[in-house]
């Protein structure tokens, strides 16, 4: 079983396993939808006395908040006891554009050479994490939810509002990598 | 104790998305590039499956484990936040190669830097919340 489960799993299990997430939190009488949970932490911490936005009643949201520690948790399950001994199956010319970004593919989930402390504190490495990060925060509060809200949850709902929030999404993700990508590498 | 369960749900969801490589910053360069069905795959599967199901919870009427209707709240009816937001989260959302749920799957997988990627998105959501009111919407 567990042999079974650290192989990478095909794209059509992976949507059915999201797809029953979203069903189990229904079936608890929530919803899926991720990023709440960042309004959610600064309403904890204090921010609801100075802007209004964050002024609500925070502890309704706790269960959301103990999905996001069990995330974590599923996180650090799957990188000690999961983890698949071959490489990323990333296709040729995904390699090869990389490539002449001088981003060299590695085989791992992510590239380590951009996701450590010592890239972190050039240039690029703060523009990639601490912009990312804050154009991340923004973006969701200001579009009303992420990939789980509207993408998985709101496009399931055939929700007019949410095609326009996942159209945006690409938006933004084809400028990044078609526009910025090239000026930053 | 009422919480174990969304822990539960929530450990899932972390291996779901490691195994899917939904975490993946090398997936989500391939797929703004659309070098490669995966993640379409999986999108597209988990959103028609998800009509589907959504769908027949209607029908059927279906009950919560409080024995409430399953209601499914409509989205409000704007476009300008929908548009403007989705694209300054999807420009994040390449940068990283995470959105806001895989940030925190990563965290958990060792990835110490995405701390720094959490405290900048609670900044960014702080400071929509302080130009809201300022904001089209």
């Amino acid at each position: 079983m567990i042999e079974f489960l650290k192989q990478p799993w095909p794209w059509y299990i992976s949507g059915l396993a999201i797809t029953a997430i979203m069903l189990i939190l229904v079936y608890f009488g929530k919803s899926f939808g991720f990023s709440s949970n960042l309004r959610t932490i600064c309403a904890m911490a204090g921010a609801g006395k100075r802007v209004s936005f964050f002024n609500f009643d925070w502890k309704s949201q706790r269960w959301n908040l103990m999905f996001l520690v069990g995330a974590i948790i599923g996180g650090f399950i799957s990188s000690h006891w999961l983890q698949s001994d071959v490489p990323l199956a990333l296709s040729k010319s995904t390699i090869l554009d990389l490539q002449k970004m001088n981003i060299h593919f590695d085989g791992h989930i992510v590239p380590d050479q951009l996701f450590n402390w010592h890239f972190l504190t050039t240039a690029k490495g703060l523009f990639i994490f601490l912009g990312g990060g804050f154009l991340i925060g923004f973006g969701t509060r200001y579009a009303g939810g992420c990939t789980s809200g509207h993408a998985i949850s709101g496009l399931s709902n055939l929700q007019l509002p949410s095609l326009i929030a996942v159209v945006g999404f690409f938006i933004g993700g084809l400028i990044t990598t078609h526009l910025i990508f090239p000026l930053l590498f | 104790m009422k919480f174990i369960k969304y822990i539960i749900t929530g450990i899932l969801f972390g291996i779901i998305m490691s195994k899917s490589e939904a975490i993946s910053w090398y997936r989500i360069q391939e797929m703004f590039r659309f070098q490669s069905f995966h993640m379409f795959g999986i999108i597209g599967t988990a959103v028609l499956s998800g009509i589907f199901f959504t769908w027949l919870i209607k029908v059927l009427k279906g009950k919560d484990l409080h024995g409430e209707e399953i209601r499914f709240p409509a989205k409000d009816r704007f476009w300008k936040r929908y548009l403007f937001g989705g694209v300054i989260f999807g420009l994040g959302w390449a940068l990283t190669g995470a959105c806001p749920g895989p940030i925190f799957v990563l965290l958990g997988q060792g990835y110490a830097v995405m701390l720094v990627v959490i405290i900048s998105s609670l900044l960014g959501t702080y400071t929509y919340g302080v130009f809201k009111s300022k904001l089209p919407h």
